[in-house]
């Protein structure tokens, strides 16, 4: 089955190189049947890659230790899913699905894409198919890259999945983000296509945003069960680390972020085109300079994968990619004028101005913390590294500013605010931000966390006010009923109310930022029987009680076990255990370090978490960690609305709605909607 | 004033706090990340090194991790291949610490005047963690 692997990716490549060249030589805007045959390229390389991504499978499934990369990852008797999984588990496997879904991607992105930007296609497909060139070759012509390499000999055994990568968020979380680093080609290629055809109107917008909320929502999920997974595996207590390859996944996501605010004023003002423009590239290239880190070992991660000559490739990558595309921009920049100007800094297009400076800022930020000890080297001759320390001081008064900024933005007028307008909409929230403020002060929180309350329950005040505001709106001119007028306000209006869904969320993840910095963490030594009491955050004891240390065996593992009772006032007595495993091969031989599951009892409040170090040989003297984390059931729930609210957004169809009728519903705003703002 | 000045101030008190706040916590925050050779080196050149909080790269000797459970200390040693020195810490280690394979390892700590790395926090990378590495004359393509 390599065999025909190989074959496939040779094909694939071919193909692609070719679908890419043709979309950039040929004459096709005179000969329609040239336009098909470039973009009907993509789909010829989605089936290439469907076979070899069979074919891997195969392998994977049949236990073929003859290829490298089956023997380098499974053994016998790994659990089926984990087999299937192991597709994305290490370089050469995460290569191929790379190439796989840019090519699922690219074929959608023909296939969905309305017959009006027929003229834009064939760019999108070359674009596409270039990239898609790109990873094949990576994998063709790089050291150590290709999937289907097969040893000199077989192996009786694999070498087993990293028992750490055998939890369900990691089934999950690094497809998660690799959907949204490479749905993110799409909205890049749309970019490039409407500068190539020079239809620069908010045409390419429209045909591709819904694609770059495809790629935030994906990056947000897979950001979020990333953070997941990191604290139930990483056994620190924290959900980020702000490690260069968290950090790596964190740029292109704040500079779309900016992106999906910044669409809108050019989709109704015609303002921003070449920031627009320069966003999209930006965050293409961050997503692959991410890349690019995690796989050349050039900055010291702990989660980077070996150093290799990959990173070299797409840092060649990246280089050409960058300087080609801003010098395209460069060549349109005179057709990228403004339609209009700033009226007004106390304007809707103002707030979402600064919005996308501070998030630019956080990214530049984010980006220079982690380049430091290059840069330092570079300039200074010795390298400096900063710290979560470094991070935390920048981001969070800025992301305070942001959140205030998420709470102004939907409130304030397009244009120009009236004294009028900023009366009517501001006066409730207001008022929230008074409310917040006060009741954090009097449970004693001060600086950045009373800021934290006192912001978020004004951006809740925001959004409760605007779905307040619609609803009654439509209740009093459709004589709908309650439920009725919130579903069809929702569902004709999706982005909008989709984005307060969201901002509910991310006020979510600041909560449970200001609950990591409460933490409570003690290391304690215990005899079975022996209790040890932390106070928590909240005010009231939480006593835990070492009864004991079980040990057995489990599928692929020997576990030993520590139970753990909690008592709280109040509440009844719970058990939690925390797990030291070590994995063996299916021959009885110890893989991998041992490795540990914490136990865990969540609530809204607060985890109690505890890590089991083990017991030294010959004594009953336990080593435990025990850890009072307030607040971090937030971040899943904010996890939760983000998913929910980038649905809602990014649903497609929906009604069309006449926009005077949309245009008396949105409160606030002070400008005609057009027709092409309104198709959403 | 006209609104695009106004907004130019704005921009420019948001992009300057960005500045400001990231010198600052560079200053504030950053520590030397050195090889064990860097590290040596400037500590022969000024003693006062000794005292100053720094971060070192290296490779863990292989066999050299000795533990003392109850005391939850750690003694091994690091090296870059040119230089080497003992490192000592009191507290845990991560699961993937081990002095089998080379591992690549990150201390973060001071150098005492002994010549003892006092270790406060260690990081710990495994080449093989998600990664096998197989010998290269036993690989062959397909």
């Amino acid at each position: 089955m390599t065999l025909l692997g190989q074959f496939a990716l040779w094909t694939g490549f071919i193909l692609a190189a070719w679908g890419g060249v043709l979309a950039f030589v040929a004459r096709w805007q005179e000969r329609p049947e040239v336009a098909l045959t470039i973009r009907r390229t993509t789909y010829a390389v989605l089936v290439t890659m469907l076979v070899a991504a069979a074919s891997l499978w195969q392998g994977l499934l049949s236990h073929d230790f003859n290829i490298e990369y089956v023997a380098g990852y499974t053994s016998r008797n790994l659990p089926t899913y984990y087999l299937i999984t192991t597709f994305w588990a290490g370089q050469k496997g995460s290569l191929l699905f790379w190439a796989v879904v840019l090519s699922i991607f690219g074929a959608l992105a023909q296939w969905l894409t309305a017959q009006r930007f027929r003229d834009l296609l064939p760019y999108v497909a070359g674009i596409t198919n270039i990239v898609a060139a790109f990873f094949i070759a990576v994998m063709l012509f790089g050291d150590h890259t290709n999937p289907f390499e097969r040893l000199g000999f077989t192996p009786p055994d694999g070498r087993g999945l990293n028992p750490q990568l055998q939890n369900p968020g990691m089934i999950a979380h690094p497809p998660m983000l690799y959907l949204g680093y490479i749905s993110l080609t799409i909205p890049f290629a749309f970019a490039i296509a409407a500068l190539l055809a020079r239809r620069l109107d908010a045409g390419w917008i429209i045909a591709m945003r819904k694609w770059a909320i495809v790629s935030w929502l994906f990056l947000s999920v897979g950001i979020t069960i990333g953070m997941w997974w990191a604290y139930l595996e990483l056994g620190w207590g924290g959900v980020w680390a702000w490690d260069p390859v968290e950090n790596a996944s964190f740029h292109p996501w704040l500079t779309l972020t900016a992106f999906l605010h910044s669409v809108m004023i050019q989709e109704k003002r015609g303002m921003l085109k070449r920031w627009n423009m320069s966003l999209i590239i930006g965050t293409f290239l961050l997503s692959i300079f991410g890349t690019f880190i995690t796989r050349s070992g050039v900055i010291a991660s702990v989660h980077s994968f070996t150093q290799s000559s990959v990173g070299y490739f797409f840092l060649a990558f990246l280089l050409v990619t960058g300087v080609l595309s801003f010098t395209l921009l460069y060549t349109r920049w005179g057709s990228l004028e403004p339609e209009a100007h700033l009226e007004a800094v106390a304007s809707r297009e103002a707030a979402f101005l600064f919005n996308n400076l501070a998030l630019v800022g956080i990214a530049f930020s984010v980006l220079w913390g982690t380049l430091f000890p290059i840069i330092s080297e570079a300039v200074r001759g010795v390298k400096i590294s900063v710290g979560p320390a470094f991070f935390e001081r920048v981001n969070i008064p800025l992301g305070l500013f942001l959140l205030f900024l998420t709470g102004v933005g939907p409130l304030i007028a397009w244009r120009k605010a009236s004294a009028r307008n900023l009366q009517r909409q501001f006066i409730l929230p207001g008022l929230a931000f008074v409310v917040g403020l006060v009741g954090a002060l009097l449970v004693g929180l001060r600086g950045y966390s009373l800021m934290t309350i006192a912001l978020g329950t004004f951006v809740i005040g925001t959004v409760l006010q605007e779905f307040t505001r619609g609803v009654r709106a439509r209740m009093r001119m459709h004589d709908e009923n309650l439920v009725l007028a919130l579903g069809r306000l929702m569902s004709r209006n999706r982005r909008r109310y989709g984005g307060y869904i969201v901002h509910v969320g991310i006020v979510c993840y600041f909560v449970g930022g200001l609950g990591q910095s409460l933490r409570v963490k003690e290391s304690h030594q215990l005899v079975p029987g022996e209790r040890v009491t932390l106070a928590s955050p909240f005010g009231h004891p939480v006593t835990f009680t070492f009864l004991g240390v079980s040990q057995y065996e489990e599928l692929n593992r020997q576990v030993s076990a520590a139970t753990i009772e909690v008592t709280r006032p109040g509440k009844a007595a719970a058990t939690l255990v925390a797990e030291k495993r070590q994995h063996f091969n299916a021959l009885g031989e110890k893989s991998f370090e041992p490795s540990t599951e914490v136990g865990l009892i969540s609530n809204l409040q607060e985890d109690l978490y505890v890590y089991y170090h083990g017991t030294p040989d010959g004594t009953e003297r336990s080593q435990f960690e025990f850890i009072i984390n307030p607040l971090v059931m937030w971040f899943w729930i904010g996890g939760a609305l983000l998913v929910i609210g980038g649905v809602l957004a990014m649903w497609p169809g929906g009604p069309q709605i006449r926009a005077r009728r949309t245009e008396a519903m949105q409160a606030g705003y002070a400008v005609p909607l057009t027709e092409s703002a309104v198709t959403s | 004033m006209k609104p695009s000045t106004k907004f130019a101030i704005g921009a420019v008190v948001i992009l300057g706090s960005v500045t400001l706040l990231i010198t600052e916590g560079v200053k504030q925050t950053g520590t030397y990340f050195l090889t064990p050779t860097q590290l040596v080196e400037r500590t022969e050149r000024d003693p006062s090194f000794h005292d100053v909080g720094l971060k070192v790269a290296a490779k863990v000797v292989k066999g050299s991790i000795q533990r003392d459970q109850v005391a939850q200390r750690v003694d091994f040693r690091i090296s870059d291949g040119t230089q080497t020195f003992p490192v000592t810490f009191v507290g845990h280690v991560p699961d993937t610490f081990t002095d089998e394979n080379d591992i690549d390892v990150v201390v973060e700590g001071k150098l005492d005047r002994n010549n003892v790395f006092q270790a406060t926090d260690v990081i710990a990378k495994c080449g093989s963690r998600y990664e096998a590495v197989w010998d290269k004359q036993q690989t062959a393509s397909t």
